[in-house]
C-alpha cells in the first residue's frame, strides 16, 4: 500500500467541485456553487453556517440521497455521483447511517426493534459483542422494550443514534441533531457521538446550528452562500462563534 | 422487515378491516354460489335417487323434440302399450308397469285458482298403487273415471280435502273430479322435490295427459332375484330395438338430476356475477385505502428507504400487508359465504315445497375461488400504490413538507386511451362485430369503460366539484368541506368512482329495459287492432292457457267482429329448432297485427300451408312454394308448403302454422286470444261477456288493450328490480369506501383539524364541514354514474335498434332519485368520521406527530 492511496482512504467521504442548483429560469436557486471537502475516516466534523447556506444540501449530496448538478461525490471508494437505485441502497446499508433532528423512530417498534431495523432491512444479523457496545454505550439497556412514544426525546435520539451505530457505516451523517432537544439531553448526545469516533474509530459529519454543539467536533467546516468559505480545527464554543460573527458580518453587507 | 410490516399493519387494522370488507363481500358470493349449488345439487342426487329407488330399467321413446332446461318443458314421446306386453316377455323381469307422467296437470284450488308452480313440475300420472315409497294417507285409491289423488303438499296449496269436486286443467279444458284420497311419502314427505302430483285412473290420465288411449308416458320394470339392472336393461334394449332409450333406475336419477343443475347453473352464474361485481367496486376501495395509506406513511417509508431498504422491499412491505388482509377477507368472506349459501339452499328448499336437504357441503371450489379470488383482488388493487411507495425518495424523510401534488397528465393520458378501449370493445360487441365473443367483448367493454373513467375521475373532479362544492360554501364549514373534497382529486375521484360503478349499472340497466318497454308499447299501441285481449300471467315454465271453446264463443258475442287465439310451440323445422305459432284465424295477422304481405297471400292457410317472416325466410332460404318438414312436439313430422310470407316485425312469430298442427303442440290450448270489436261497440258491454266465458279458465283473463300492455311490459319489471336489488350491494359497498376515505383523512388530518378547533371551530361546525365533504364526492359519484350510465344504456339501446328497441326513454325521476340518494349516502357515510372529527382533542392534535 502506498502512502497516496492511504491517504486517500483515509477520506471517509468526500465532495469534489459539488454544485446543486434547485429549479430553473426566475425560481433558480444555486444551493451549492463548487464545494470540495475532504471528510477524514475516524473524525467528527460539524458542518456550520447560517440558514440557507446550503449546509443540509451539502450532507444530501453526500449521502447519495439527493444527485449532484455538478461535480462528483465519494463515500468511501465507492462513487455516489452516477449510482442507480440498486447502488445507492446498497450504499446505505453498508455505508451511511442517519440521524435526523425528528428521531425518525417507528412509532410502533419498540427501542430495540428500531435499532437492530436496519440490520433486519439488509437480512443481516447482529453482532452480539457490538450490539452490547452499543446499548451500554448509549446507556438504554433498561428501555429497550419500549416503544418511542414511551420515551423522552433525548432518548429518542439515542435509540436513533444506536440504530445509526449497530449497523457501523463508514460515515454517520447528522442534520442538526440535537436540535429538539434541551441543553442536556444534547450534551449526552454529542457525547456519546464524540465518544463512538473516538473509541470506535466512527466517522460522523453533522449539520448544527448551535457553536457549544459544533465544539464537541474535530473539525467545523464553514458554508455560506453554497461555498465553503472557512475552517476550524479542534474548536470551542469561543472560537466557532467569532468565526460565525466574521461570516455574518460581510453577508450582511454583501445582501 | 417482516416484523415492521405486521407491526404497522395491526396499528391500522380499523382502516384496513373497512376496505378488507368489501373484499369479504365478494369473496362472500363466490362462496356462496358454490355451497348453494353443491348443496342443492347434492339434495336433488338424494331426491331423484330415492325416488327412482324402485325402478330397476326404465323404458322410454326420444322426444320429439329435444329440449334443454332454459328451453321449456320438453315433451316425452308416447310408448304404445304394446312395448309393456314386450317388457314382459324378456326373462328376467318382474313387476313391469306403463306409466304415465307428464306435466300440465293443474289443480283449481278452492278459491278458484290454479295452484301455480315456481319450477319443479306439476305431473298428472296414473294411479298405479302404493309402495314402499309413496303410501296413501288418507282415503283410497281412484277407481272411476272421474276420481282422482293427490299428494299431500298439493291438496295443502289447494285447501280441498278428501270428498270434494275440484277442477283439474290437463291437455283438455277444465274437468271435475272427486278428490278420494291424498298420499305422501316415506320419511313424512309430503312431496318429492316440491313436484305436484294428481293421479287418475290410467284410461283418464292416458287421453288427459299424453292425449290418446292406450299409450305411456315409460315403462318401469323391476330385475327378479339374480339378474342385474345394468344386465336387464341390455336385455331389454336388445328385445325392443333402437327407438326406445332403455336406462337403469340410477340414470334416470342421474339424468333428472342433472337437468334440474343445469338450472340451478344459472343461479350460480348470477351469483357469481354479483361477487364480480362487488370485487370490482371493492378493488376501487383497496386501491385507495392502499394509497392513502401509503401516503401517510410517507415518512416512514422515507425511513425505510434511508436506512437500506430497497426499493423492492418497500413494494414487498405493502403487498404483504394486502396479502394479510387479503387472506383474513377470504376467511371472513368464505365463513360469510358459507352461512350465505345455507340460507339460501334453506330458503330454495321451502320454495321449492320441502326439499329435503342434503348436509351442508363445502366444495373444494368454493375453498379455492375464495382465496384466489380474495388475494388476488387484494394484491392487484395494492399493486399501483405499492409500486408508488416504492418510488418515494429516501430524502423525504428529512422533510417536513408533504409531498407536492402530481400532475395529472399521465392519468388522463392513460384514462382516455383505457376509456377509448372501452368505447371501441363495446362498439365491436354492440355492433355484432364479435362473433361468438359478442358477450365477453361487451363485459370487457363496460369493464374498460369504467376503469377509462376512473382514471378520468381527478380531472374531471376539480371543476365538477368545485361547482357543487358552491352550493355549500355559504357557511365556513361548508367552504371548509368543499375545499377538502377538492384538495386531492385522487382520492376524491376513487372514492366516487366506486360510487359511480352501481349506479351507472342500475342507471344503464334501467335506460335499456325501460327503452324497450317503451318501445314495444308504442308498437304494440300502433299496430294491435284489438280492443280486448284475452292473456294470463305466466307462473313458472309454463305459459296460461284457455280452453279453445271460448274463442267460437266469443265469436258469436254481438258486436265482435274477429276473435284470433294465439297457440305456440317449440318445434324442429328442416331439422333446426325454431318457436311456431298457430293462429285459430289466419285473417288476424293482417287485420290485428297489421302484417303486410311479401309475398304470395297470407289471408289464409290450408291445413298443408304455413307462413313465414320475412326474417326467417331469409335465413332459411326459403321462398313461396318449399317445401318444409316440420316436427312439432307430440305427432309425426309433417310436410307444408310456403304459401305467404310477411313482413317481420316485434309482434310477428317466425312461423305460422295452420290451426289444426296446434293439436300437436305441447301445449295444444291457446294461450292468448284478441277480439276485435265492430266500430261503435262498447267495450265494457262486451268485456264482461267474454269473462263469463272464462269462469272455467282460471288461468286467464280478459283485458282491455292498454291493461294488456301494460300487463306485458311489467314482465320486464321483475328483472329490473332483481338487478337493481343486486346492485344496491354494490353501492353499499361505495358507501364502505366513503366512510373509509372520510375516516382516513380525518386521522391524516388531525393536526389540522385540532388547529380548527383551537381557533374556535364549534363541534357542530366540524361535523358539518366532514359531512359537506362526504355530500360533495357522493353526489359526485352519482353524477358520474347517471351519465356513464346512460350513456352505456344508450349506446346498447342503439344497438338494438334493429331488435326493435327505436325509442330511447330516459328514467329522469330514478336519476333524480339517484343523486337524492347520493346526498344521503353522503350523510351517513360521514356520521361516523363527523363524530370521530368532532372528538379530537384540541391539545393532543397539535402536539400529534
Ligand atoms: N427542494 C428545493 N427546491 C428549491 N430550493 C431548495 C430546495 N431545498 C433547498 N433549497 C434552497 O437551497 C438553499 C439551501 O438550502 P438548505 O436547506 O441546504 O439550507 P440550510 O443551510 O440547511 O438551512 P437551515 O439552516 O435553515 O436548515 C436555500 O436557499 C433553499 O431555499
Ligand atoms: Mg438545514
Amino acid at each position: 500500500m502506498t502512502a497516496t492511496v492511504g491517504r486517500q482512504a483515509q477520506a471517509a467521504a468526500r465532495a469534489s467541485d459539488v454544485w446543486k442548483v434547485y429549479g430553473s429560469g426566475e425560481a433558480q436557486v444555486i444551493a451549492l456553487r463548487g464545494v470540495s471537502a475532504e471528510f477524514e475516516r475516524g473524525r467528527f466534523t460539524a458542518i456550520m453556517g447560517p440558514s440557507g447556506s446550503g449546509k443540509s444540501t451539502l450532507m444530501h449530496c453526500l449521502a447519495g440521497l439527493d444527485s449532484v448538478t455538478r461535480g462528483t461525490v465519494m463515500i468511501g471508494d465507492t462513487t455516489v455521483t452516477g449510482l442507480g437505485d440498486a447502488g445507492l441502497t446498497k450504499l446505505r446499508r453498508d455505508k451511511v447511517g442517519f440521524i435526523f433532528q425528528q428521531f425518525n423512530l417507528l412509532p410502533t417498534l419498540t427501542a430495540q426493534e428500531n435499532i437492530l431495523l436496519p440490520l433486519s432491512i439488509a437480512g443481516r444479523k447482529p453482532d452480539p459483542a457490538w450490539y452490547d457496545t452499543v446499548i451500554d454505550t448509549v446507556g438504554l439497556r433498561e428501555r429497550l422494550g419500549h416503544r418511542p412514544a414511551q420515551l423522552s426525546g433525548g432518548q429518542q435520539q439515542r435509540v436513533a443514534c444506536a440504530r445509526a451505530l449497530v449497523s457501523r457505516p463508514e460515515v454517520i451523517f447528522a442534520d442538526e441533531p440535537t436540535g429538539n432537544l434541551d441543553s442536556r439531553s444534547g450534551a449526552e448526545v454529542l457525547n456519546f457521538l464524540r465518544n463512538s469516533v473516538r473509541e470506535h474509530g466512527q466517522t460522523i459529519v453533522m449539520v448544527t446550528h448551535d457553536p457549544t454543539a459544533a465544539a464537541y467536533a474535530d473539525r467545523v467546516v464553514f458554508l455560506a452562500d453554497g461555498q465553503i468559505v472557512s475552517e476550524l480545527i479542534e474548536p470551542t464554543a469561543d472560537t466557532v462563534l467569532d468565526t460565525m460573527k466574521k461570516l455574518d458580518a460581510p453577508a450582511e453587507v454583501g445582501s | 422487515m417482516f416484523r415492521a410490516t405486521m407491526k404497522s399493519l395491526l396499528a391500522r387494522k380499523l382502516r384496513l378491516l373497512l376496505s378488507g370488507l368489501a373484499v369479504v363481500l365478494g369473496v362472500m358470493f363466490v362462496s356462496g354460489a358454490f355451497v348453494l349449488t353443491d348443496t342443492l345439487g347434492r339434495s336433488f342426487d338424494a331426491v331423484f335417487s330415492d325416488a327412482y329407488s324402485e325402478v330397476d330399467v326404465n323404458v322410454a321413446a326420444k322426444p320429439k323434440v329435444a329440449l334443454s332446461e332454459v328451453e321449456g318443458e320438453q315433451v316425452a314421446a308416447p310408448v304404445p302399450a304394446s312395448v309393456v306386453d314386450r317388457v314382459k316377455a324378456v326373462p328376467g323381469v318382474t313387476d313391469v308397469r306403463g306409466v304415465v307422467a307428464a306435466d300440465g296437470a293443474r289443480l283449481i284450488g278452492s278459491n278458484g285458482k290454479v295452484v301455480t308452480s315456481f319450477g319443479p313440475p306439476q305431473l298428472g300420472e296414473n294411479w298405479l298403487g302404493e309402495s314402499e315409497l309413496l303410501k296413501l294417507r288418507e282415503g283410497r285409491a281412484p277407481q272411476a273415471d272421474d276420481e282422482i289423488v293427490v299428494n299431500v303438499a298439493l291438496a295443502e296449496a289447494a285447501k280441498v280435502k278428501v270428498g270434494d269436486r275440484v277442477g283439474v286443467l290437463t291437455l283438455a279444458p277444465k274437468k271435475e273430479f272427486t278428490l278420494v284420497g291424498v298420499f305422501g311419502y316415506s320419511g313424512g314427505r309430503d312431496s318429492v322435490g316440491g313436484v305436484n302430483e294428481v293421479a287418475f285412473t290410467t284410461p283418464v290420465a292416458q287421453q288427459l295427459m299424453l292425449g290418446k288411449p292406450d299409450v305411456f308416458s315409460n315403462v318401469t320394470a323391476q330385475a327378479a332375484g339374480g339378474t342385474t339392472p345394468e344386465a336387464l336393461r341390455d336385455e331389454v334394449a336388445r328385445a325392443l330395438g333402437a327407438d326406445y332409450e332403455v336406462k337403469t333406475g340410477k340414470q334416470l336419477a342421474d339424468d333428472a338430476s342433472a337437468s334440474l343443475k343445469e338450472g340451478l347453473s344459472f343461479f350460480n352464474k348470477i351469483l357469481l356475477g354479483f361477487a364480480a361485481v362487488a370485487l370490482l367496486v371493492g378493488t376501487f376501495l383497496i386501491l385507495n385505502t392502499f394509497s392513502i395509506i401509503v401516503a401517510q406513511r410517507t415518512r416512514e417509508l422515507a425511513l425505510m428507504r434511508a436506512i437500506g431498504a430497497s426499493g423492492r422491499q418497500v413494494i414487498g412491505s405493502v403487498v404483504l400487508e394486502a396479502v394479510a388482509v387479503g387472506l383474513i377477507a377470504s376467511v371472513l368472506g368464505l365463513a360469510a359465504g358459507i352461512g350465505v349459501g345455507a340460507l339460501l339452499a334453506y330458503l330454495f328448499g321451502k320454495l321449492a315445497g320441502g326439499l329435503t336437504l342434503a348436509g351442508l357441503g363445502v366444495p373444494p371450489a368454493a375453498v379455492i375461488g375464495a382465496f384466489a379470488v380474495g388475494l388476488v383482488i387484494t394484491v392487484v388493487a395494492a399493486l399501483l400504490p405499492a409500486l408508488r411507495a416504492s418510488r418515494i425518495p429516501p430524502i423525504a424523510a428529512m422533510q417536513d413538507v408533504a409531498t407536492p401534488d402530481r400532475p395529472l397528465t399521465k392519468v388522463t393520458v392513460g384514462g382516455s386511451v383505457v376509456t377509448a378501449i372501452g368505447a371501441g370493445l363495446l362498439f365491436l360487441g354492440l355492433g355484432g362485430h364479435a362473433g361468438d365473443n359478442t358477450l365477453a367483448t361487451i363485459l370487457g367493454g363496460v369493464l374498460f369503460a369504467f376503469i377509462g373513467v376512473a382514471l378520468l375521475t381527478p380531472l374531471i373532479s376539480r371543476p365538477v366539484v368545485a361547482l357543487l362544492g358552491t352550493i355549500f360554501a355559504w357557511s365556513v364549514p361548508g367552504k371548509l368541506g368543499r375545499l377538502n373534497s377538492g384538495r386531492n382529486p385522487r382520492r376524491t375521484a376513487i372514492t366516487a368512482a366506486a360510487l359511480m360503478v352501481g349506479i351507472a349499472l342500475v342507471t344503464g340497466v334501467t335506460v335499456i329495459l325501460d327503452s324497450a318497454k317503451g318501445s314495444i308499447s308504442a308498437l304494440a299501441e300502433d299496430t294491435i287492432k284489438a280492443e280486448l285481449v284475452i292473456s294470463g300471467a305466466q307462473a313458472g315454465p309454463r305459459p296460461a292457457s284457455f280452453d279453445p271453446a271460448v274463442l267460437e264463443k266469443a265469436a258469436a258475442i254481438p258486436g265482435v267482429q274477429l276473435v284470433d287465439g294465439e297457440y305456440g310451440d317449440m318445434a324442429t323445422m328442416n331439422g333446426e329448432r325454431t318457436w311456431v305459432a298457430a293462429s285459430s284465424n289466419v285473417a288476424a295477422l293482417e287485420r290485428i297485427f297489421g302484417a303486410k304481405a311479401n309475398a304470395g297471400d297470407i289471408s289464409r292457410l290450408n291445413p298443408d300451408q304455413m307462413l313465414l317472416s320475412s326474417d326467417t325466410a331469409k335465413s332459411r332460404n326459403l321462398s313461396v312454394g318449399s317445401t318444409v318438414t316440420v316436427q312439432l312436439s307430440r305427432g309425426e313430422a309433417r310436410t307444408y308448403t310456403v304459401s305467404g310470407i310477411y313482413e317481420s316485425s316485434q309482434l310477428t312469430n317466425p312461423v305460422v302454422l295452420p290451426p289444426q298442427a296446434a293439436t300437436d303442440f305441447a301445449i295444444p290450448q291457446p294461450i292468448q286470444g284478441f277480439v276485435q270489436l265492430a266500430p261503435g261497440t262498447s267495450v265494457a258491454s262486451v268485456q264482461p261477456q267474454v269473462e263469463r266465458l272464462l269462469a272455467d279458465s282460471p288461468e286467464v283473463s280478459v283485458a282491455d288493450r292498454a291493461a294488456f300492455i301494460k300487463q306485458q311490459t311489467s314482465q320486464l319489471d321483475t328483472p329490473l328490480r332483481m338487478i337493481q336489488i343486486l346492485l344496491a350491494l354494490a353501492i353499499v359497498i361505495a358507501v364502505l369506501g366513503i366512510i373509509n376515505t372520510l375516516a382516513l383523512s380525518v386521522l391524516e388530518r388531525t393536526r389540522e383539524l385540532g388547529l380548527l378547533r383551537a381557533i374556535g371551530l364549534r363541534r357542530a361546525q366540524t361535523m358539518r364541514m366532514i359531512t359537506v365533504e362526504a355530500v360533495v364526492i357522493s353526489i359526485f359519484g352519482a353524477l358520474l354514474g347517471v351519465v356513464v350510465g346512460t350513456g352505456l344504456g344508450a349506446a346498447v339501446v342503439r344497438a338494438l335498434k334493429d331488435e326493435g328497441i327505436t325509442d330511447l326513454v330516459l328514467p329522469w325521476s330514478q336519476m333524480v332519485t339517484f343523486l337524492v340518494l347520493a346526498a344521503i349516502i353522503g350523510v351517513v357515510a360521514a356520521v361516523l368520521p363527523a363524530i370521530r372529527a368532532a372528538r379530537i382533542n384540541v391539545l393532543g392534535a397539535i402536539a400529534h406527530d
